[in-house]
């Protein structure tokens, strides 16, 4: 660890912190559909939308009508870029002439992308054109975190409402989330990638020169051996700028090259690293901003941005911490290998961004359900790759995906206000809301389908040797972590990998793609329950004995419970993967 | 104030009672009542899987008999010390009950019928039936005084031994069957049917027959089974994270981990908890119909209280005598006391008293004197006394003044300023005349009671706003409720504007609590969220409120409303202690069960247990006895001082949230260090 890491670290913080105001009050005008400075320009696009889709946009929705918007909206998109996938050949922008995608691995893509998770199965490059990239893919980036705001959005007015049935109109709030917060940001922000290099053309792929041949030998099935002598290389191009930037801000991830924001076309100086791991950020902590507005209540809104800032910086320190010492193997075996790792685990990592950048991405990344990497996590030390899954497994609640992280975070607010309530001697309440056996009931619903799926899933991956197994290149506790990883990656949202597990397999694909789709809509249903139900209460006025959501006491609170409520989930799997791979890497055993 | 010294009160862990819970913790075995709890239910479920595997085991000569035997036990004990505190927290009502019981006993009723008296047995006589009772017998039934008067001992129902007096009319007319007459003959008119009555309703409440789940219970208990699923869910797929590691468990091992984790501590305590709630309130003497009032009654944000017999006195007291100009102050005092003298109400004692304390005037014997008293009538709105020449009067400023100018004279101006004065500061003037001149003004004042200014505070500091209810004008209501220091009053109150308050204040969201007596109280009785009917009080009264107050103290509304908060604290403290404690529980387990296979992670074996065994063992053994070890906890409820709601969670987060954490660690060490040292693993 070093002191300018650590400032590295800090500069984050303070730039995230400083936009955190802007953004929130920006977004509060935006969902109170009252008057921002781009009104002039989108006012009469929002206006042509309504018109085409036949949109009433002052027609309210209850929860159910909210929810079945919502879920109709997610279906058709998916099936288009499902038919998107499978048509490729056919369709324009496609110089490569790659093939259509095979069945299982289209629908595990479009599932990834509708729901925010964007798992990459496949290599981008040579299985996706550039059409693919760009309508079928990089549209759901705004759709589907579009989709995330609206619900933030329509949780949030649950609180806020007062003996109301609905919540908003889904097709109002999507459509102005896009209009007003991701098209003109992801604009800018794709310009000032460009500005360090990120490429944006429809060009074919660059063949190269590399200037020393490689000699490349594999032995054969019939046990002959072959060389190859590799004396060029191809490079891959493609309209990338344009969806890194909503890949980011959108939290969704899917990098347009394999290598995601670890390749030098998506992510080439460290300061558009700053810039993408800022945007990653940006709306999820503005949503606490919007939180605090909209419940009238600003100081709440704080409240919950220091609870998930503490979590986040737990994370960065642990993760820093475990990156910044070679592993004990390493250092044992040769003087050599400590200072020429710079002091810690390079392995995986990209020399631009060094151990500071990485871990903070890494942490950044998971804390939101963004999964873009710019480092390979499952080279990570075994508790410096822990961070991460950890982050995912306490619901990617620190900021957390856009909106997803919100209403996430809502949910562990309710129980944590039940809690106080009961030790306060009141029926518990949350901003003047009654929290009842129904929210509860809701509540533990939504916490228990996460770990539900995780480890079900993991548990018949783990004993199923021939589908199961099979996917693993490593074994021991480190193949538990890979396994575990990659569900909890994907019922998350998450869309990051622990490399080393072949997901491009039936079962993978199939059963990676119910986790997702379970992680999102079902998760949802209980969650926007609560929204209406909540929406209909009362407001009962706060007094000395109402316990105050807007203290350091609550933060406190508020951060216990999430870390208890996961530490007591998860604990037990834990220890048998990432924290059991660490005692023995430390007695020298690797895997 | 409340009969803490009653002789309903019993010490928590009276030994009758525990011989008694003990049995009955044997018969709540039962699935079909365990399965009510969740939580406890998933433990015995969990207990006879052991049982049966052990019996299998032992057939085969496998397994561990000792160990798995062990935690068979335990297993069973945990359920059982559940079980042992639920009859506890019933076995206090259960014992009051008995005694209720024998008060119930079959009497004679002597029912007045078309024939004159009949004999019947009590137990046949209805609603409607009117029955006479002289003393010395028992009240048949509960019903309303409509002849006569006399005085009643209630120690049945309320513990306390004074008699009371019970007459037609008013408010204090009503009265319980199973009580006894002392003296005089009344005349009753029965109000309830056999089965019914005051006292079958109140042994079924303390016995907790007709306990319902209060919401709050109802939520915190889908909190505990989502967490036991959470858990279950934890410890049926580890058993695959196992084999993967190579590491399997044995069926006990793993039962043992789902019973430490679970919220058994909570799960086993909650509805003791409950029935102790209700059962502290019974102990203040005050019986609620239902559970969901006592949870109510934490949430109150405002309290309506009735000036009169709750914040003050109940009657005015004279504080000084101003008297007029070339009068002196003895002279007044002198005639004042004079024409009180026969007066025995309070107002005319407080005179008495005043001038014999302030001015050295003996009272004097009023038969002594020679004098003829003049009572206070509704024509004259005047009271006083003739003797030796001396005419004296004393009356409400307006009757005098009239009385004066029929002798031919007159009020003067300064008399009358004196009276304004005292009536702007919130008190009673009362003029006194002698032989045609105005002597001057008694002041009287309403009496604050004692300590009600610091009690107030204390509900404000909890959050609740007291409002003062009274008929007087408002000058006056704004005075005494700065005295009191009350946060507002409602003057000139009719009915109807306190049941318009009411309201006003719940379409606010906020929750009213209020006490009453009179039937015309029954209306805003019922519309309050807690209704507290003194026992005093009319039928009508007690049967619109959804609480009781045998005493007939307006003021356990405060105590009420702690007991309230107390309930629902116990529940959140142990809740909150129950899950933090599962913290050193993984520390304990998970080395235990993975160390043999991988001795590395002995580095979690933070309390350095003995043997895997020994380890597994004591977090079982410490999960068991935590329940008993709370069993006082939860029967006498979380100390509770009025204080801000965040202080108050401050407090208790520190307490049950970080103690819940580290107790366990010295716990299932201490354990350990016995159970080894017995060479029970």
């Amino acid at each position: 660890m070093t002191t300018n890491g650590w400032l590295q670290i800090a500069l984050y913080f303070l730039v995230l912190l400083a936009l955190t105001k802007p953004m929130g009050s920006y977004l509060t005008l935006v969902f109170d559909r009252r008057r921002t400075w781009l009104d002039p320009v989108l006012n009469p696009i929002e206006r042509v939308v309504y018109r085409l889709t036949g949109i009433d946009a002052d027609e309210e929705m209850r929860w159910t009508q909210y929810l079945a918007a919502m879920l109709i909206f997610s279906a058709a998109t998916l099936l288009l870029t499902y038919i998107v996938e499978r048509a490729q050949a056919v369709l324009p922008f496609n110089p490569q002439h790659l093939p259509g995608v095979e069945p299982w691995l289209a629908w595990n893509t479009a599932v990834s992308f509708t729901t925010n998770t964007n798992w990459q199965a496949y290599t981008p490059e040579t299985t996706m054109s550039y059409f693919t990239q760009m309508f079928g893919l990089a549209t759901h980036n705004f759709w589907s975190a579009a989709v995330g705001l609206a619900l933030a959005v329509a949780f949030i007015r649950g609180i806020s409402r007062r003996e109301m049935k609905t919540l908003g109109s889904f097709w109002v709030d999507m459509t102005r989330g896009i209009l007003w917060v991701l098209a003109p940001i992801s604009i800018v922000f794709a310009l000032a990638l460009v500005s360090q290099g990120v490429v944006q053309n429809l060009r074919s792929y660059d063949t190269a020169k590399v200037v020393e041949a490689q000699k490349s030998t594999t032995t054969g099935a019939d046990g002959k051996s072959s060389t190859t002598i590799i004396s060029t290389q191809t490079i891959a191009q493609g309209p990338v700028a344009s969806q890194e930037a909503i890949k980011m801000l959108g939290t969704n991830g899917g990098g347009f090259f394999n290598a995601n924001s670890a390749h030098p076309f998506e992510n080439p100086t460290p300061f558009s690293n700053f810039l993408q791991m800022l945007s990653i950020f940006l709306i999820p902590a503005g949503l606490t901003v919007m939180l605090g507005q909209m419940t009238s209540s600003p100081k709440h809104g704080w409240a919950v941005f220091a609870a998930m800032a503490i979590l986040w910086f737990g994370g960065v320190a642990a993760c820093y911490w475990a990156e910044s010492h070679a592993t004990p193997v390493l250092a044992a075996t040769s003087s050599q290998v400590s200072p020429l790792q710079s002091g810690g685990n390079m392995e995986g990592k990209e020399t631009r961004f060094g151990i500071a950048n990485s871990t903070l991405f890494a942490t950044i990344t998971t804390d939101a359900s963004c999964g873009a990497v710019n480092a390979m996590h499952d080279s990570f030390t075994p508790l410096g790759g822990m961070i991460p899954m950890v982050n995912i497994l306490l619901g990617e609640i620190v900021f957390g995906g856009v909106g997803a992280g919100m209403y996430g975070m809502l949910i562990f607010v309710i129980v944590a206000v039940f809690i106080a309530g009961l030790m306060v001697g009141r029926t518990p309440e949350y901003l003047g809301k009654k929290i009842e056996a129904y929210d509860i009931q809701m509540a533990m619903l939504y916490l228990l389908i996460f770990p539900l799926i995780i480890k079900g899933f993991t548990a018949i991956a783990v004993l199923a040797p021939t589908f199961g197994l099979s996917s693993l290149t490593n074994h021991g506790p480190h193949g538990l972590s890979e396994i575990l990883y990659a569900y909890t990656s994907a019922t998350g949202n998450n869309g990051s990998a622990f490399a080393g597990l072949n997901a491009n397999t039936h079962w993978y694909n199939a059963s990676l793609g119910v986790a997702m789709f379970a992680g999102r809509f079902l998760m949802l249903i209980p969650m926007l329950a609560i929204a209406g139900n909540l929406a209909a209460k009362k407001s009962v006025p706060a007094t000395a004995g109402t316990f105050p959501v807007t203290t350091p006491l609550f933060t406190t609170l508020l951060t216990g419970v999430i870390l208890i409520v996961g530490a007591l989930t998860f604990f037990p799997v834990l220890s048998l993967g990432p924290v059991l791979e660490h005692l023995l890497m430390r007695a020298g055993q690797s895997f | 104030m409340s009969t803490f010294e009653n002789k309903n009160r019993r010490s928590l862990l009276d030994p009758q009672i525990m011989r008694r819970a003990s049995v009955d913790a044997l018969l709540k075995l039962n699935p079909k009542s365990m399965m009510k709890n969740p939580v406890m239910f998933v433990v015995e479920v969990g207990s006879v899987l052991t049982t049966v595997m052990l019996l299998r085991d032992s057939l085969r000569h496998q397994g561990h008999f000792g160990f798995d035997l062990q935690i068979t036990l335990w297993l069973w004990f945990t359920v059982l010390f559940a079980n042992f505190a639920e009859a506890m927290a019933e076995g206090r009502g259960k014992a009051q009950a008995d005694a209720l019981r024998r008060a119930k006993s079959e009497t004679t009723a002597y029912r007045i019928g078309k024939n004159g008296l009949e004999e019947i047995p009590s137990s046949q006589l209805r609603a409607g039936d009117v029955v006479r009772v002289v003393a010395g017998q028992m009240i048949p039934g509960d019903g309303d005084v409509i002849e006569g008067v006399a005085s009643v001992d209630e120690s049945a129902i309320t513990g306390e031994s004074a008699p009371v007096i019970r007459e037609a009319g008013g408010d204090r007319s009503s009265v319980t069957g199973g009580t006894r007459v002392l003296s005089d003959v009344i005349t009753i008119r029965i109000t309830s049917n056999p089965g019914e009555t005051f006292i079958d309703r109140m042994i079924a409440l303390v016995e907790g027959a007709e306990r319902q789940k209060t919401p709050n219970e109802i939520a915190l208990n889908i909190l505990l089974a989502g967490l036991t699923i959470i858990f279950l869910l934890a410890v049926v797929t580890l058993q695959p994270f196992a084999i993967y590691s190579g590491a399997p468990q044995t069926a006990f091992v793993l039962i043992s981990l789902l019973v430490c984790l679970i919220p058994t501590t909570i799960g086993g305590l909650l509805s003791a908890i409950g029935i102790a709630g209700m059962d502290r309130l019974v102990q203040h003497n005050v019986l609620a119909t239902s559970g969901r009032a006592v949870e109510a009654a934490g949430d109150v944000n405002t309290l309506l209280l009735d000036k009169t017999g709750t914040i003050t006195m109940g009657n005015r007291q004279a504080s000084e005598f101003v008297p007029a100009p070339g009068v002196s102050s003895d002279q007044l005092a002198d005639a004042a006391q004079l024409s009180s003298l026969p007066d025995e109400t309070p107002e005319g004692r407080s005179i008495v008293v005043l001038a014999k304390e302030r001015y050295g005037l003996r009272g004097r014997e009023f038969a002594e004197l020679n004098a003829q008293f003049i009572p206070f009538s509704a024509t004259t709105r005047m009271s006083g006394l003739d003797m030796d020449g001396r005419s004296i009067r004393k009356g409400a400023v307006d009757a005098i003044a009239a009385y004066l100018v029929e002798l031919g004279s007159s009020l003067p101006a300064e008399v009358r300023a004196a009276v304004d004065v005292i009536a702007r500061s919130g008190g009673t003037p009362l003029v006194v005349a002698e032989n045609g001149h105005a002597l001057g003004v008694i002041h009287l004042k309403d009496v604050v009671k004692g300590g009600m200014k610091e009690r107030f505070a204390q509900l404000r500091a909890m959050g609740i706003r007291t409002v003062m209810i009274t008929g007087d004008n408002p000058l006056t209501a704004a005075a005494i409720a700065r005295e009191a220091g009350l946060d507002d009053f409602l003057a000139e109150a009719k009915p109807k504007d306190k049941m318009d308050l009411i309201r006003r204040e719940q379409a606010e969201g906020k929750l009213v609590a209020m006490t009453g007596d009179g039937t015309n109280d029954a209306p805003a009785l019922a519309q309050a969220d807690v209704g507290v009917a003194m026992n005093s009080g009319t039928q009508a009264a007690k049967e619109a409120g959804n609480m009781v107050d045998l005493d007939s103290d307006p003021t356990k509304l405060i105590e009420i409303v702690a007991i309230g908060k107390q309930l629902l604290m116990t529940r959140g403290a142990l809740t909150t202690f129950s899950i933090s404690n599962d913290v050193a529980k993984y520390f304990a387990i998970i080395p235990a069960m993975f160390a043999g296979v991988f001795p590395v992670l002995n580095a979690l074996n933070v309390m350095h247990l003995h043997s895997p065994e020994s380890a597994i063992l004591s977090a079982v053994i410490f999960n068991a006895l935590i329940i008993i070890a709370l069993i006082p906890l939860a029967l006498r409820g979380v100390s509770y001082k009025a204080m801000s709601a965040a202080a108050l969670l401050q407090k208790n987060l520190l307490v049950y949230g970080l103690g819940g954490i580290i107790v366990p660690f010295i716990g299932i060490k201490a354990i350990d260090i016995i159970i080894t040292a017995i060479h029970l693993a």
